[in-house]
């Protein structure tokens, strides 16, 4: 079995975001990161779901591949965050994945709840941009160098 | 966030590992590890059924101050008398401590194994490199994401004024 890790297997990153201007920092960060990494963004919670559960625009394999790891928004358009987590986490051919909550919030309740959800770690955006990027930084470096995937 | 009781308690690590070299490296890279200015405090047991003694307050570890509640746990896979899986099966099934982050760290990078951890709520899954300077880039990655930078509902306040200083 493939792991990522150490030896730079690209890893595919499921980017659910609905703010422009946080994905862009983003998707900037994984694009500069050293490896090859692929970097898939869906901007609402409905969208998250049909990627990983391939339906619709997202049935083609090759196109939408099963990612390594779930970057997750909470307040997302449509299907709430927590939800989508709540149905990545409930799923066994889903719920391996890491799923990292990217959030503004800092709320302890939101915190309590998505580890009560088996999210894998809980970040908050921070407001300030110089440090957003070292944020990216440690979570390119921590998720994708060091932590092992299941593929 | 006003969850500060006093810049001075310790940040404390759960190490659960039975092989005395590997825990060594562990204890002497958070030894001098700081945390917004709060020491670390490495608590480490060497065997499955220590740990969960430990994490539910049984036998030598009832008392909250000699044995406080950790902000993250080290958990090895093949240890003895209780297995690292069934620690972790029990931990994430508690509601008390399902909130607790696990990172299995073991030198197993059996495909299997990952799978299994994850599917029992593994927070991460690392593997322990042979390579000593490795490992120690390792104790710092770990040490730099779980305790600056990822958020949990015990200790939120401290990494907010951790942020706010960077700021």
């Amino acid at each position: 079995m493939k792991t990522t890790g150490m030896k730079g297997e690209p890893a595919v990153i499921l980017l659910v975001e609905d703010d422009p201007a946080h994905a862009e920092i983003v998707r900037r960060n994984f694009v500069n990161f050293r490896m090859a990494n692929k970097l898939m963004h869906v901007s609402d919670g409905q969208q998250a779901l049909d990627y990983l559960f391939r339906r619709g625009e997202f049935q083609d394999p090759d196109k939408s591949p099963q990612p390594n790891l779930v970057l997750l928004d909470l307040r997302l358009p449509k299907v709430d965050g927590m939800e989508v987590l709540t149905t990545i986490k409930a799923d066994a051919s889903l719920a391996h994945i890491p799923v990292v909550v990217l959030t503004t919030s800092a709320a302890e309740v939101d915190m309590a709840k998505a580890y009560g959800n088996h999210a894998n770690s809980y970040l908050v955006k921070p407001v300030d941009f110089p440090q957003f990027l070292k944020l990216m930084d440690a979570l390119g470096y921590y998720w994708l160098v060091w932590n092992q995937f299941p593929y | 966030m006003n969850a500060t009781p006093s810049e001075v308690e310790p940040v404390i690590i759960l190490l659960v590992e039975d092989e005395p070299a590997h825990a060594e490296i562990v204890r002497r890279n958070f030894a001098g590890f700081q945390m917004a200015n709060r020491p670390v405090q490495l608590m480490h047991v060497v065997d499955g059924q220590q740990a969960l003694d430990y994490l539910f307050r049984q036998g030598k570890f009832q008392d909250p101050d000699r044995s406080p509640r950790p902000h993250l746990v080290l958990l090895d896979l093949r240890l003895p008398k209780v297995d690292g899986l069934e620690v972790l099966k029990t931990v994430k099934a508690d509601a008390g401590l399902a909130n607790i982050p696990v990172i299995v760290l073991t030198t197993s990078a059996a495909g299997v194994d990952i799978v299994k951890a994850y599917g029992c709520h593994a927070n991460s899954y690392l593997v322990k490199p042979v390579d000593l300077p490795q490992f120690r880039k390792l104790m710092d990655a770990i040490g730099f994401y779980w305790l600056v930078w990822n958020q949990h509902p015990d200790r939120c306040g401290q990494a907010g004024a951790f942020l706010k200083k960077q700021a």
